[in-house]
């Protein structure tokens, strides 16, 4: 497949990492925010080709695993009702919320779908006119034009039987947070390309200059993500922190205008909590007022319920590189990725559920976000 | 809004990857093929039955009976659709019993069908099922020797659900089970892999995309025996069906207490499969094959067990894709194409796709 | 977040509304929602996410990263900065 074969090649990967071994002198230690390339680094094994210099720190960005318990919690509730037909990209279905998932409520008569894109919610309302349909709006800007068009439209087809439950978070203000949490240890930042795809490089430089960090925006196959490394620790060495877009072919410095216009008619920027992490202020969106008829939360009078994330969970702190999985009491314990308390633990990338799998190979527990082992001998 | 974007997935057809634990009621993935599933087994029907030849826990169990050796093996199949590219709800009933027995080395015999229909299901819906559930056991030269038929109300059931079992014997000398994995074995795989499922996921309604992929349903147990002619020492066979060759691996290493190291560049993935999985957001070591064979033979054995697989029709693309070894016993590992490392857990159930 | 993958326009409905086009992932074909690249042509590549096509991708930036990344090690002595260097050359820095 063009585009992803040619960012694929294990030669091309080996100069890379050549250049990355050969600029690193000191240690470095680099977030990659999206859960996309964490998945990709986990995939491929990249954090154990890298030298030991490089730290990745795996960021917040799955935005199933930030949604919180509460809003899970209204999602439950919503999708128990008779009449609703609630739908949800599929990797939301297993998240639990208090005591159940969206899975359990199916079990229970509850009529909860998987959709592959968000006008396929729409297309199912226009279908079943005397149903109440209701889509899992989740996700960072890049899947937010999705979720926006998928609202204007209802409007403009007039389908008064949609509406979304709103659970959307935006990357900067999370890069603001977890810069200005005490002893952060981040160094320098792996932009998410198609965030970048979206909105543009604008709010970045910013951040750049006032955190003095490294901004790399990058892709996703193997070979942008070490690009993406090799520039943002050659930043370091050199003592610099600017913006640099190392993913080009998919991102350019104005983004989407027309997707960022969509995003901007439907959408108004909101605090919002996430989970493991917290409150973070004006790091979602949540329906304009033009917008509330379509607006889930109201509809079906899901906004009392509250629910506290446990306090035993200190995936916000993993997150943020301040403290390892194991360090958690409730690690392996109370928390599993069977029984997971925390957004690490959620997804199989997470930091937390990554130390998990890696721990049962009777392995000395890896260093944060490195995930090498004794008897697999990394090759070098 | 053109109709082509109706793309809704109906999760009767997902299992559920990660449903909680303890919840006291049964989820889609308990029937995943991976973690939930062998909990179920585990924990509710080993403990309930109480006997040793269960507890093996193979594709089929092999029993001694009036001084002969038994593969014993029964199968439900629940597919929607009932009719995809490369086969069909029978396709599926005849070839997942056979290899079943095959995988315990035996020479399937006699098969047995039990339906249950559902209240109004066309009877040329039935006819269609059951004339490829004879061709199917015909081309596999088994036979179809006693049968069933229950019908259950309108909205009780799923159409037509069929569900097989099968004897066949197993050839003296031969011992074949997940057990005896052994580090040094080598790991083959008889081809391309992850066709069923794809070809599964691309008819489904809502999911629907377009790919020329046909199911891989087809009877191993010829090709199994043209494998025992190399040598009666095989130490494992297993067909990876449902949670893929993930899941077969994971079962083989955790019943012998070794570990498997994969080559994942060795491994056979057609393109259309890999950019089906990488559009969905999947894993092709997850996905459903349903007529393909992983074996674990001795080192010694192995390229002469290749070639004379690669001499069979259904063996036409076998590949050493690893290696059983003596670490990490219990996971399986894959060295990346970019020579990286990654543990290859077992799937909890089938995989939904992703966003993220 | 936001598995994104790349697809060749094969056809556009303009027509449709919103804007729809089929988009070829490698022998996978499925419809995406091209509203958001209406300038896009038949035969060109697009990212896409949850079935909309969020930006088209440029050929000349793919090419000059895969140039800058076979260079490395080689050019870097001689030249300074190789990628900047290709990026000023492909005129996307």
């Amino acid at each position: 497949m063009k585009y992803i074969d040619e960012f694929n090649d294990p030669e091309l990967a080996r100069r890379l990492l050549d250049e990355i071994r050969a600029t690193a002198t000191r240690p470095w230690a680099l977030m990659e925010v999206c859960g996309g390339q964490t998945h990709s680094i986990i995939r491929h094994g990249i954090d154990q080709l890298l030298p030991e210099q490089v730290e990745l720190i795996h960021g917040p960005g799955c935005p199933v695993c930030v949604t919180p318990l509460e809003v899970i919690d209204k999602a439950l509730e919503i999708a128990s009702r008779p009449g609703v037909i609630f739908c949800s990209f599929g990797d939301m279905l297993r998240v639990p919320g208090t005591g159940r998932d969206l899975f359990r409520v199916k079990g229970e008569g509850g009529d909860v779908r998987v959709v592959y894109s968000p006008l396929d919610a729409l297309e199912l309302a226009r279908r079943h006119p005397d149903r109440e349909v209701v889509f899992f709006a989740i996700g960072f800007e890049t899947t937010a034009p999705a979720n926006a068009m998928a609202v204007h439209q209802a409007r403009r087809l007039g389908l008064s039987n949609f509406s979304l439950l709103v659970s959307h978070v935006r990357v900067p203000p999370a890069v603001e947070a977890i810069m200005t949490a005490p002893a952060c240890r981040v160094q320098g930042f792996l932009a998410a390309g198609h965030v970048c795809s979206v909105m543009g490089t604008a709010e970045y430089p910013e951040l750049a200059e006032r955190f003095g960090v490294p901004m790399v925006v990058t892709g996703f196959e193997p070979l942008d993500i070490l690009e993406g490394i090799r520039r943002a620790v050659r930043q370091l060495e050199r003592g610099e922190h600017r913006v640099e877009n190392a993913y080009p072919r998919a991102v350019r410095e104005e983004g989407n205008p027309a997707a960022v216009r969509m995003i901007e008619e439907v959408f108004e920027v909101t605090d919002r909590s996430w989970r493991g992490i917290g409150r973070i202020p004006a790091s979602g969106w949540r329906l304009r007022d033009a917008f509330r008829a379509y607006d889930a939360e109201h509809r079906f009078d899901v906004t009392g319920i509250r629910t506290e994330e446990p306090a035993e969970c200190r995936s916000g702190e993993v997150l943020q590189g301040l403290i390892k999985p194991t360090e958690c009491a409730a690690f392996g314990t109370t928390c599993t990725p069977r029984t997971p308390l925390g957004a690490t633990m959620v997804s199989s990338e997470g930091a937390c559920a990554a130390y998990y799998l890696y721990r049962r190979m009777n392995a000395p527990t890896p260093p944060a976000g490195r995930a090498t082992q004794e008897g697999v001998a990394p090759v070098a | 809004m053109p109709e082509q974007l109706a793309e809704v997935v109906d999760p009767a057809n997902w299992t559920c990857p990660a449903p909680l634990r303890d919840q006291g009621v049964v989820v889609m993935g308990h029937g995943g093929g991976g973690a939930l599933s062998a909990e179920l087994m585990e924990q509710v029907f080993t403990p309930a039955y109480g006997n040793a030849t269960l507890a093996g826990l193979a594709d089929s169990a092999v029993l001694e009976l009036g001084g002969a050796r038994l593969a014993f093996s029964t199968d439900s199949y629940v597919v929607r659709p009932l009719f995809f590219p490369g086969g069909s709800l029978g396709d599926l009933a005849v070839n997942g019993t056979v290899n079943d027995l095959a995988m315990s080395g035996a020479r399937p015999a006699y098969l047995s069908a039990a339906f249950v229909l559902e209240e109004g299901v066309e009877l040329t819906v039935v006819e269609r099922i059951a004339r490829a559930m004879g061709a199917a056991a015909e081309t596999a030269g088994v036979t179809i020797a006693t049968g069933d038929t229950k019908v259950v109300e309108s909205g009780h059931g799923d159409g037509v659900y069929v569900t097989t079992a099968g004897v066949g014997l197993v050839p003296d000398g031969v011992d074949i089970r997940p057990q005896r994995a052994r580090p040094g074995d080598a790991v083959i795989v008889s081809g391309p892999i992850g066709l069923h499922g794809v070809a599964i996921m691309s008819v489904r309604e809502g999911l629907e995309f377009g790919v020329e992929v046909a199911s891989d349903t087809a009877p191993l147990a010829d090709l199994v025996a043209s494998m025992l002619a190399v040598t009666s020492d095989i130490h494992v066979l297993r067909d990876p069906t449902r949670g893929g060759l993930a899941a077969s691996l994971n079962e083989i290493a955790r019943a012998s207490g070794t570990g498997v190291r994969l080559q994942e560049r060795a491994v056979p993935v057609p393109d259309a499969v890999a950019n089906a999985c990488g559009f969905l957001g999947i894993d092709p070591l997850y996905v459903a094959n349903e007529g393909r064979l992983v074996a674990f033979v001795p080192r010694s054995a192995a390229d002469e067990v290749l070639a004379a697989m690669r001499d069979h029709p259904q063996g036409a693309g076998a590949t050493l894709i690893g290696e059983c070894v003596a670490d990490h016993p219990g996971m399986v590992v894959a060295a990346t194409g970019l020579g990286g490392t990654r543990v290859v857990d077992l799937p909890l159930g089938e995989q939904l796709p992703r966003i993220c | 977040m936001c598995l994104a993958v790349p697809g060749k326009v094969v056809a556009i409905d303009d027509s449709a509304d919103p804007l729809t086009g089929l988009i070829d992932f490698g022998g996978v074909q499925k419809q995406a929602c091209l509203e958001y690249v209406p300038e896009v042509r038949v035969g060109e590549y697009v990212i896409v996410h949850v079935g909309f096509a969020l930006q088209r991708l440029d050929e000349e930036s793919a090419l000059a990263s895969l140039k800058l990344f076979e260079e490395l090690g080689l050019l870097e002595e001689e030249f300074g900065d190789a990628w900047e260097q290709a990026a000023k050359e492909a005129g996307t820095a």
